[in-house]
Formats: structure tokens, sequence, C-alpha cells
């Protein structure tokens, strides 16, 4: 296990650091942005900011699927569930997504039945066990999740499952990147690319953030020395004046991506032609939904959907943190009203929020074994 | 829900569409549709997500990654996960 006694290695982890350090250039600021939820949860984690020169910013991406979510959409699937009388599923990220009338688990608290489930197929099996009752399930998540919906749903039309019904709020990486690099108040110089996420879509999709707009993009794994690695990968194109898209994960994701996956997400899906984003807004061609042959299953085709528009708490920043505007710590309502025992937005809900995973490691980084070492 | 948890298959069902995985001791079915492009035997080891196989990968790797769920503090939440399919036979 030599490769992973490795990864451990507070050695490797100064030899990096001390890289990056030659590598960057004192009289530059940068800006890097790790696209995944999962990234930045192991950013925190193990204190990788504190082994970074001062002049390079780690900004937090869109990558974290219940935080793009937009309140009105948690309102939409609570309301179609409860006025339909139908079980509400979805996985434990969603169940404390706080909605303007509170999270799923409230709902729950006040006789709605909601029940978490592990996986969509879990959710298909109870339809199949309840003919009786129609089973809804909230689908979220990125091209890492939205294969296995779809999948679920190739089986709920095989086995001829008709009580079962999906509320899908998939959500593609690529329009929001686009978007970020769109936007007039970003700056960002190189990407962190997404580890799960292309091993379902690849490395190809990302070619235009080099093309287009000169950018690296590196798509890295969660090991801290993976993300040390992609940021001196990182800088040595800036240092070169290149731009281009690289794969740190090799050992895991293939530059092709999965085309099993992504020929299911082509059968039983497709684009839509716009989907609000909190924090980015309206983002064109930017989520999925159910294609026509699946529409015995689309919930917003069998219920009608609310279309709800609700606009975050005022005093909560959250569309400046997702955009990497403002660090968590900068919201007003950081650590105060806003903590993870009563989040007001869901940034502070998943592990992979910005706003979670600053409040639950920020303060504790002298405490990681790893920085001894360095 | 980002991170992957990893499992060595143990049996396939008769159309190799569901394999009966391990994880830290534990045995759940998961489904192998997304890997029909690969050859997958008994004896691998594959990233399970949301109870679907979404890539292959080698024992080292598996080491590493449920070595990086310990160090996010995940490897319980994992476990509670895998525990929890409920779509599957039982072992």
């Amino acid at each position: 296990m030599k490769f992973v006694d490795e990864f451990r290695d507070g050695h490797f982890i100064k030899k990096a650091a001390a890289e990056i350090e030659r590598l960057a250039d004192s009289s530059k600021q940068y800006r890097i942005m790790e696209v995944c939820g999962g990234h930045t949860h192991s950013i925190y984690r193990y204190g990788l900011k504190d082994l970074l020169p001062k002049n390079i910013d780690l900004v937090h991406g869109p990558g974290c699927p219940v935080c793009v979510l937009p309140m009105g959409r948690v309102d939409d699937g609570l309301t179609i569930a409860r006025d339909s009388g139908a079980i509400f599923t979805a996985f434990g990220d969603m169940m404390r997504v706080p909605g303007s009338q509170g999270s799923p688990l409230e709902h729950k608290a006040r006789g709605m039945d909601i029940r978490m489930v592990y996986s969509p197929l879990d959710a298909l099996k109870l339809a199949e066990k309840n003919p009786d009752k129609e089973v809804f399930f909230f689908a979220i998540g990125f091209e890492t999740t939205a294969p296995s919906t779809a999948l679920t749903l190739m089986s709920a039309k095989e086995l001829g499952i008709e009580n079962f019904s999906v509320f899908s709020n998939h959500v593609t990486i690529i329009p929001a990147l686009r978007a970020i690099l769109d936007s007039p108040d970003m700056r960002i110089d190189g990407f962190i690319g997404p580890g799960h996420v292309s091993t379902v879509i690849g490395c190809r999709p990302y070619e235009f953030v080099a093309k287009d707009y000169n950018k690296p993009v590196v798509v890295s794994g969660f090991e801290p020395l993976d993300l040390m690695q992609s940021i001196i990968m990182i800088l040595t194109q800036l240092n070169a004046k290149e731009a281009k898209v690289e794969n740190q994960y090799g050992r895991v994701v293939p530059w092709d991506g999965n085309l099993a996956a992504l020929r299911v997400l082509g059968e039983v899906m497709e684009l839509r032609p716009y989907f609000e984003w909190r924090g980015l807004g309206f983002i064109s061609q930017s989520a999925l939904r159910l294609s026509r042959a699946y529409e015995k299953w689309d919930a917003e085709v069998k219920y009608g959907v609310p279309g709800v528009r609700v606009t975050d708490p005022k005093a909560a920043q959250c569309g400046e943190v997702l955009k990497g505007v403002l660090k968590p710590s900068e919201c007003k309502l950081f650590g105060k009203e806003c903590n993870p025992e009563h989040p007001i937005g869901a940034l502070m809900v998943s592990s992979e929020g910005a706003c979670a995973a600053q409040y639950q490691y920020g303060y504790m980084v002298e405490d990681l074994d790893i920085l001894e070492d360095v | 829900m980002c991170l992957a948890i990893p499992g060595q298959i143990k049996t396939f069902d008769k159309a190799k569409r569901y394999a009966m995985v391990a994880v830290a001791g534990v045995q759940r079915q998961v489904n192998v549709d997304l890997l029909r492009g690969e050859s997958l035997s008994i004896g691998d080891w594959i990233l399970i997500h949301v109870g679907f196989a979404m890539s292959k990968i080698s024992a080292e790797q598996a080491d590493e990654q449920m070595k990086l769920l310990e160090m996010l503090g995940e490897a319980d939440e994992a476990l509670d996960e895998v525990k929890g399919y409920s779509f599957g036979e039982d072992p």
C-alpha cells in the first residue's frame, strides 16, 4: 500500500507545498476555483488553505447539488407530494434543506409521509411494495447521480411500475462553469475540475474553458496530495502561459467518461431550455428533465408544478458565497443565525456546502495531524 | 453525496445487472448496469454511488478511498448508506 501511504505522508505534502510556493509569482494574486463540493470538504478537512501561499485563494464552486437548488423547487416538491398524497422520498442530503415553509424533515414532523432513501432504486422498490400509493422521488445531483435516476426509470418502465414519479432537479456542470466564466464580478485563473462528475462526462467537455476562456482545468482526485498536485499543474500551465485540460485523477476518470452512462442519460433525459440556480440565476440548458418517452413517470407532467419562486431570506448571502464573491465567514449570518443546527441556507446543510465545511473545520486546522508533519 | 464507496464484487445475478458487493464486512446488492462496457469479475473492486457501480478500480484505490472516507469523517455514513440499500435481495 505504498501508494496510499504516500498520500498520507506529510513529507510529500510538504514537498508539494514548497513546489507551489516556488511556482507562485509573489507579485501576483491567484484565484483557483475548486468546482466540486467534495473537494471543498477535503480542502477544509485537511486544512489545505493554510499550506498555500497567501497569494493563492481557493474559491468554492457550485458543485454541491443541494446548495444550488432554489428554495422554490423545495417548496414545489413538497407541495406536489402533500397535495397528491404521495409518499415523498429523497436522499438524506435533501432532508434538512430549508424550503420557505420548512425542510422535508420539518414537514415529516408535521405528519407528511416523508422517507429518506439511499438509492432511487429504494424509492422504486417502495412503489412496488405499495401499489395503492403514489411514490414521489425528489431527484437531485449532477451527472454523477443523474444516470442512477435514469436507470431507475428504465427499470420502472420495464417492470411496469406506474405509481412512481420523479421530480428531476438534476443539473449539469458545464453551463454553470460557463455562467461563472461569463460573470463580470468573477475572476478565476484556473479550475480544479470535479472528480466523480468527470467519471461520467469525461474530460473533453471542459475543453471550451481552455480554448475559449484561456483558463487551465485540472480534473482532480480528493486526497490532499491530489489537490496539491492539481494546484501545481494549474500554476505550471499559468507560468507557461498555457491553457489546457489535464487529468490528475486518471486512476479513476477515463478521458472519454462512461459511455454507457451517457447513453442511458440520453435515452431517459433531455436538457431543459433553462433552469434557475441559487446564486447564479437562470442558466440556459443547465438541467435535465425526463424525456417524452418517460413522461408517465415525470412528476412535473403527472401533477403539474406550482412553479413558486421564493427569494432567499434577505440577510442570507448564499448567492454571493456560491459565486465565490464572498467567503462563507463573510456572510452576515454565518455561525450566528445560520449554523448546522439551524441552517438558513442549504450551504450550511450538506457536508459539501462551503459554509458547513468552514463551520466544521475552519477553526480547527491546528489540530490536524497532517500539519504536524509539515 | 459526491464521494463514492468502495466495494468488492462477491457474486452476480443471472443477467449480470446486479452484483452482491462487500463493503467493510457488509454485503448488499448494487446495480452494475453502468459498467456494462467493462469486463467485471468476482473479486473486482468498484466505486458505488447511490446503489450503482460507477467505476471499476484497483484494490489499492479501494483501500485509499476507504481511508479517505474515514479521514473525512464519512466512513460511518457510507456504511449506513450501504446497509440502507433496501432494493436488492438479502445476501
